[in-house]
């Protein structure tokens, strides 16, 4: 047995992931040519990741950092726009003709790279200002930027408030640049999955070291964290910086599974799944400062949505309660009202789902909880 | 008192004034190396205000704070932190829903080497530093019988303990001035006894100087060397806890004339 319990945990995490990705090779292997697989299942699993990524990002800077955010979808539009016209560049260039081989490979991790690094100086640059303020005039700000990042790509000439298939980018991301289509995003799932397994990783490792510590200190005392010797104007800057870092590759990854671009689709207040409200709804629902529960979180809220456009169910709803699935956004709302009336913490709160302490001390960690509420409770009698 | 020694603190007619209300001024006080001195005076007087001055929360608008004779005007907390200041709260400042271990690692913060990719990467660099450091505020821990609570969410602590973790917190920091801000405050007799007790094995452990703002007089006048008093901003006595027992001005202050 191994004594190590860091090493114990990694390497349960391990073959839990490998034998989930060997079951799924089969599924993929047996149905992926099947209509069911390739039609909903496929384009289902790239918009779950991107979600995941975006969700898990958005929690660095809201749940672990404290700081309330409303521009996140911002950082996502620059890197998906980022992506879309660097491969559409290369394409042109003569880089790579059809999408396949090591060249469009090369071209696509190249794109989701420089999509985050973008998407990470801009962070940077909003950050540097923006974290000056606290509270409701952070979040003022931020959903200032979001809302100027969108328009400032509206404007650019090579970018085309079109979309890049009408914009003056003059071609059409699905035939010529990223955008995948049903089958070939079958064939290149492995790249969402890997993308959003080292991304969630980087993430975990992040908040799990001395970073984490510092902005976890930030979050529940400024003054205190500051007195205890860290430069938290760093520290925020940096986070805020590192999560638009993943914002970005995330919005390289809807850019790979969408064959337009639109910047209404970024906008604050579209209707659709994508607004840095609903990512916000995602965080709070999986517990600010549980990255496992992002991850979680973002799954149900897309099944959420899902059901709510294309649920066979929906049809047998009383006419009153279709017309109000017709606005997804206020489902979101009675959701995001109901969490914060009897679960106020999340699903996990700040917990973090391991496989390691769910098979082996649940008994140990409950038995912990109650010896501590007894002592807190008998604290409490004796002042 | 031989005064060719550098002090560890030195304020030079430190002052301050909140728009035309002058808060502190004239604020001049030393302190050398192993020493304990007290900072009283009625409540308003302005001694949190130093405190927060000496700190880098508020910047003085007049005078300047050596510490080790280096000046520290200007500079952020963190960088006063850095330069071997540490303090605790008047109401009790933790980092509340990380455990009592995490509290103190926090405040190794400023000390570790290892950078992004170390983190990212899991290099045997940082977990030895992980494992170095969590020994080491094991062991600080200890010092406050703690070292059994680690594990436990700090606002689950009762008060008497968070207080303790507040000041383990602050030696965590691997400071050379303490500046405990009524660190009694809310505590029962047995409590406050049981802080004297850490207070003195602190100063014997690690020799370092320690500022003390407190309002139970027994505990002032049985661990302080010297006390300094102020009232509405202005020294008004300095000197022994005798002789400020007996100081006419600070029976006057105290109790009004």
């Amino acid at each position: 047995m191994i004594k190590n319990r860091t090493l114990q945990g990694y390497i349960l995490n391990t073959l839990v992931i490998a034998v989930l990705l060997i079951v799924f090779s089969f599924v993929k292997e047996a149905f992926g040519k099947a209509g069911d697989f390739k039609l909903i299942i496929a384009p289902s699993i790239w918009q779950c990741c991107y979600l995941i990524i975006l969700a898990a990002s958005l929690n660095m800077t809201l749940g672990f950092l404290g700081q309330l955010s409303l521009g996140h979808c911002g950082f996502m539009a620059i890197g998906a726009y980022a992506a879309a016209l660097i491969s559409l560049a290369a394409e042109r260039a003569g880089v790579f003709s059809d999408k396949s081989g090591p060249a469009f490979i090369l071209v696509l991790v190249g794109c989701i790279l420089i999509a985050g690094v973008l998407a990470a100086i801009v962070g940077l640059l909003v950050g540097i200002p923006a974290l000056r303020l606290k509270g409701d005039y952070l979040a003022i700000i931020t959903l200032g930027f979001g809302m100027i990042i969108v328009n400032i790509i509206n404007n650019l000439p090579f970018a085309g408030q079109e979309g890049l298939a009408l914009g003056s980018a003059s071609a059409s991301l699905y035939k010529n640049g990223l955008g995948f289509g049903t089958a070939l995003k079958v064939t290149y799932i492995w790249v969402a999955l890997a993308v959003t397994m080292i991304s969630v990783a980087m993430m975990f490792m992040y908040v799990r070291s001395k970073y984490g510590r510092a902005i976890r200190a930030i979050r529940d005392d400024e003054i205190a964290a500051s007195a205890s010797g860290i430069n938290t104007a760093f520290y925020k800057v940096f986070t805020f910086a590192y999560s638009a870092f993943f914002a970005g590759v995330a919005g390289a990854l809807y850019a790979c599974s969408n064959a337009t671009l639109s910047t209404a689709s970024f906008a604050f207040a579209n209707g659709g799944i994508l607004n840095s409200t609903f990512v916000v709804v995602m965080v709070v629902l999986g517990g600010m400062g549980s990255l496992t529960g992002s991850i979680v979180a973002a799954i149900i809220m897309f099944i959420v949505n899902y059901q709510i456009k294309n649920g066979v169910w929906v049809k047998l709803l009383p006419l009153w309660l279709q017309n109000i699935f017709a606005f997804p956004m206020l489902v979101y709302a009675v959701i995001l009202i109901i969490v914060i009336m009897f679960r106020p913490k999340g699903i996990f709160g700040i917990y973090e789902l391991s496989l390691r302490n769910f098979f082996s001390d649940m008994k140990r960690q409950r038995q912990n909880r109650l010896a501590q509420k007894q002592e807190s409770k008998e604290a409490l009698n004796n002042e | 008192m031989s005064d060719e020694r550098t002090p560890i603190l030195e304020t030079r007619k430190l002052g301050i004034t909140f728009g035309g209300l002058v808060a502190v001024s004239d604020f001049n006080i030393k302190i050398f190396k192993g020493e304990l001195v007290g900072l009283i005076g009625p409540n308003g007087a302005g001694k949190t205000t130093v405190f927060n001055m000496l700190t880098g929360v508020y910047k003085p608008t007049e005078g300047s704070v050596l510490l080790d004779g280096q000046v520290l005007n200007g500079k952020k907390t963190h960088q006063f932190v850095a330069a071997g200041v540490a303090r605790t709260f008047q109401n009790i400042r933790l980092f509340k829903q990380m455990t009592v271990l995490e509290n103190v690692l926090v405040a190794f913060t400023k000390d570790i080497h290892y950078g992004m990719l170390d983190s990212l990467f899991r290099t045997p660099r940082y977990w030895k530093t992980e494992k170095e450091l969590k020994t080491k505020a094991l062991d600080l821990l200890s010092i406050f019988h703690l070292e059994d609570k680690a594990d436990y969410i700090a606002a689950n602590l009762p008060y008497g303990q968070q207080r303790k973790l507040e000041i383990a917190r602050a030696l965590a920091t691997d400071m050379k001035l303490l500046l405990l801000d009524e660190p009694a405050a809310g505590m029962n007799p047995t409590e406050t006894a049981e802080l004297l007790d850490c207070i003195n094995a602190i100063r014997n452990r690690f020799g370092i100087a320690i500022l003390l703002i407190e309002h139970d007089m027994s505990l002032v006048m049985n661990v302080c060397e010297r006390i300094q008093v102020i009232d509405y901003g202005v020294t008004i006595a300095k000197g022994l806890p005798e002789e400020i027992a007996k100081n006419p001005k600070v029976i006057a202050a105290y109790l009004g004339q």
